[in-house]
């Protein structure tokens, strides 16, 4: 099914992607990002299986970007394709950030780095609200589900939640109505 | 413990599974064990690889790799970036694998079914408490709904958007306007 989408990417492609995805996001929102290239852009998946993939990403203890890579990398590759995809994530940017830190030793306090940063930060922030509007508009337009949804954004923004119990608490409870009614 | 790179994975590799959610969970506890316990950095090291794992691309949780790299150059980074990811990958791993055995069972479809909505307010607050977070007043959260109207509207490339974001920001600072 897959298959009828687009040509499945080789673990060398998925790690280029990968490499890109993870050096040109700064300010957050990779998740964002990953969206447009590979349900949006490239076919590879659907919005759906995406979406899926996102939440338990998000439930899981791990990064969520490193989680959703090895997520998409495998189901595009399967082991081959999840590590190259977590390589991709991690392995260059790991570098850069070491080369970064080594270059502030040297430059720090340069101050209209910060506001080009600052700016580069707000743009992308549009990535991952994007990102949080289309999985809130795939949200089925139930009572329940909405509740869920209201309720996770108010635990983690006002009462300031700790995550995990975040999604113990009001991840089980959703998932015990969804298992009832499935 | 002296700052060797197994004694640096012994520390983050338990500090892996307390990322729920994002690396910002486990920030605290990473002080706690590398400036407090440890004394591997002073609290202003610590504080300035912070905010430079903010500033640089990549998954935030790099900050252990930087710390690593700090404390005890390439085989301290080397440890460190395996201790923070590499439990949670293995975990995630197991997952993506038993989905796509059982794929269609009725608690996985429960599980996607119940965790989209918490997922989807999960992504709404993140980006509500970066916003927050934003300096620059107006000028950047006006910035930051305009980006996000214009990648949901056009096929706009995200690196020309945060491009553009950058040198208007540099351009009204020139203009004295923030």
């Amino acid at each position: 099914m897959l298959e009828t989408k687009a040509q499945r990417p080789t673990p060398l492609q998925l790690f280029l992607i990968f490499s890109r995805i993870g050096l040109t996001s700064f300010g957050g929102g990779l998740s964002g990002w990953m969206l447009r290239e590979f349900v949006q852009r490239r076919r590879l998946l659907g919005e759906d299986e995406f979406l899926n993939g996102l939440a338990i990403a998000q439930a899981l203890p791990g990064v969520n970007v490193t989680n959703m890579a090895i997520w998409i990398g495998y189901k595009l590759g399967g082991r081959a394709g999840a590590i190259a995809s977590w390589m991709g994530m991690v392995v260059p940017a790991a570098i850069v950030i070491v080369l970064i830190a080594s270059a502030f030793a040297s430059i720090s306090g340069y101050e209209l780095s910060h506001v080009a940063l600052n700016g580069a930060a707000a743009a992308a922030i549009g990535l991952s609200l994007a990102m949080g509007l289309t999985a809130a508009r795939r949200v089925p337009r139930r009572i329940f589900p909405i509740c869920v949804m209201v309720a996770t954004f108010i635990a983690v923004t006002v009462l300031h939640w700790p995550l995990l119990w975040t999604v113990l608490g009001i991840g089980s409870l959703s998932v015990a109505v969804a298992y009832r009614q499935a | 413990m002296p700052p060797t790179a197994l004694s640096i994975l012994i520390v983050f590799l338990p500090l892996s599974l307390a990322t729920i959610g994002g690396g910002q969970s486990a920030i605290a506890d990473m002080h706690r064990q590398i400036v407090d316990v440890n004394h591997w950095l002073t609290a202003t090291q610590f504080v300035d690889a912070f905010a430079i794992a903010r500033l640089a691309p990549g998954p935030g949780s790099l900050l252990a790799t930087l710390i690593g790299w700090q404390i005890a150059g390439f085989w301290g980074a080397l440890a460190a970036t395996v201790g923070i990811f590499g439990p949670t990958a293995v975990l995630i791993y197991a997952v993506s694998s038993l989905w796509s055995r059982y794929q269609g069972a009725r608690i996985l479809i429960a599980l996607e079914a119940g965790l989209r909505p918490v997922a989807a307010g999960m992504i709404l607050a993140a980006s509500y408490v970066l916003i927050q977070a934003l300096d620059g007043g107006w000028f950047a959260r006006s910035l930051a709904l305009l980006s996000t109207a214009l990648l949901m509207l056009t096929p706009v490339n995200p690196l020309l958007l945060i491009g553009a974001g950058a040198g208007c920001f540099v351009g009204l600072h020139m203009l004295a306007l923030i």
